[in-house]
């Protein structure tokens, strides 16, 4: 699932040495990833993959160094989100899905990233990552609910939501609904993506 | 349009009109050192929250007014003599790793006590270790010995002083500094460290090599938008459209460029899409 990554990262950038180092000096000695994970950015770059859309180099990069962690050391991941600046902490939101780490770790992260007020933090929560079960299918229906109308209020593509149309709910519907006759009643608009899933869910129930 | 970029402004304290105003007036980057926040702070972990909101939030509300924002991180002087606080050194290196931040600082002197004597040096230390520049704050009391006594303790850490900003001075302060080859950092403020009227008067007397003009806006009585005035002052007393960029722009590039961290790129086209009457603006829900 990584090497698709890796080799989408590699075929664009001009040298992979230092990435190449990083990824082997991670899984050997763990703890260095502390310092070589802010790092990527400056190292590698920051534009937008070609190749893969939706994914930067400095994303990529961390994600591939967050998969060569030894799995006992998983423990790093919630620390270098607790001290991470907001790319780092979007890269291992992204990263979650390919990790082995357990629901009580995951589920505290996902929770922090949708109290931000950041566009990039909660469409990172609510995304899926290279077709890989989504990290919010550990959130609990209204922990899920109350994050994708925050994305609808924060006017986030919803095309980014994972699992948008199976976990939305009649509870979501009616939570959605209210949002849209309160903007009707203000005289503000509503994105097309989201009056299209109010219109798909109310379809459902009739 | 005059291109700014404030060097020394506290924007945690400021509100989404400082953004505006500060962006209608032509100032496209700038930073933000972490300092004291008027309470004082008890726990490392308010050091914590403070230093992820310089990384974290405050760049993200920049961004949205097509600013980019960048920060120093340090324990400032004044806490440093809170034994509660001290154990802030530990996590600083952490800090010190991230894209966004691009010196170590403020730090430097308050009161001149041993405590601070020794915080300053070991946050000298960090910022050779990390390959960093220094902002360095001169304190408000005893100011001319504290910037002399500043100025050696510098010497004494083996920092090239080309990396290392002197900041807050004046009229009596400026001369050592510039004999020292560190730069020169000046607050405009409405009425008390340094006015655009006396900084023309400084920039005429000491030339523009190695001066940084900010607006140190902050909590206090303060304006964001001293920066410009002070281009404008100068433009009034004879100095080129050239020598104005030269102390608002290039300048301060100069200077924190020496962290290598310093990302301009793309600010042409930063004036934000989100900006425009985005509810994005109002910070969701």
């Amino acid at each position: 699932m990584s090497d698709s990554l890796y080799d989408a990262l590699a075929a664009e950038l001009t040298d992979t040495v230092w990435l190449d180092t990083a990824l082997e000096t991670v899984s050997r000695q763990p703890s260095a990833i502390a310092r070589l994970f802010p790092a990527a950015g400056r190292q590698c770059g920051r534009w937008m993959l070609t190749s893969l859309p939706g994914w930067a180099v400095d994303d990529a990069a961390r994600v591939l160094l967050l998969t060569a962690l030894p799995e006992e050391a998983s423990t790093e991941v919630a620390s270098l989100y607790r001290y991470g600046d907001a790319a780092e902490k979007r890269a291992v939101l992204r990263a979650l899905p390919l990790l082995p780490v357990p629901a009580a770790v995951v589920t505290p992260i996902l929770l922090d990233a949708l109290r931000t007020n950041d566009t990039r933090l909660v469409a990172a929560a609510l995304g899926s990552t290279l077709d890989r079960p989504a990290a919010a299918r550990h959130l609990t229906a209204a922990a899920w609910r109350q994050g994708v109308l925050k994305a609808v209020f924060m006017q986030l593509p919803l095309a980014d939501v994972a699992d948008l149309d199976e976990r939305a709910d009649g509870e979501f519907a009616t939570m959605l609904a209210g949002l849209v006759q309160e903007r009707a009643a203000a005289g503000r608009a509503m994105t097309a993506d989201a009056t299209d899933l109010l219109r798909r869910l109310e379809e459902r129930v009739t | 349009m005059m291109r700014i970029f404030d060097p020394h402004i506290h924007m945690t304290s400021r509100t989404t009109d400082d953004y505006e105003r500060m962006a209608a007036a032509g100032v496209r980057a700038l930073v933000e050192p972490a300092f004291w926040l008027g309470q004082p702070r008890t726990s490392v972990g308010s050091f914590t929250d403070y230093f992820d909101a310089l990384v974290g939030w405050e760049p993200f509300r920049a961004g949205q007014f097509g600013i980019r924002h960048h920060c120093t991180i340090a324990l400032n002087p004044k806490e440093a003599n809170d034994p509660r606080c001290r154990q802030v050194l530990g996590v600083l290196p952490r800090y010190l790793e991230k894209d966004g931040v691009v010196a170590v600082g403020e730090i430097g002197y308050d009161s001149m006590t041993p405590e601070e004597d020794e915080v300053f040096a070991a946050q000298l230390a960090l910022a050779i270790e990390h390959s960093l520049p220094a902002l360095v704050h001169t304190p408000h009391r005893d100011k001319a010995r504290g910037t002399v006594r500043t100025i050696d303790v510098v010497r004494e850490s083996g920092i090239a002083p080309g990396l290392v900003a002197v900041d807050h001075l004046n009229e009596l302060t400026v001369a050592p500094v510039a004999e020292s080859g560190c730069w020169m950092g000046f607050s405009i403020y409405p009425d008390t460290k340094m006015t655009a009227e006396r900084m023309v008067s400084i920039l005429r007397e000491h030339g523009l090599e190695r001066m940084l003009v900010n607006s140190a806006a902050d909590w206090g009585r303060s304006d964001p938008l001293l920066t410009r005035h002070t281009g404008e002052a100068m433009l009034a007393a004879g100095f080129t459209d050239d020598d104005v960029d030269r102390v608002l722009w290039r300048n301060p590039v100069e200077f924190y460029g020496q962290s290598k961290r310093l990302d301009l790129s793309d600010l042409s086209n930063a004036t934000s899409s989100t900006f425009q009457g985005n509810s994005i603006l109002r910070g969701g829900s």
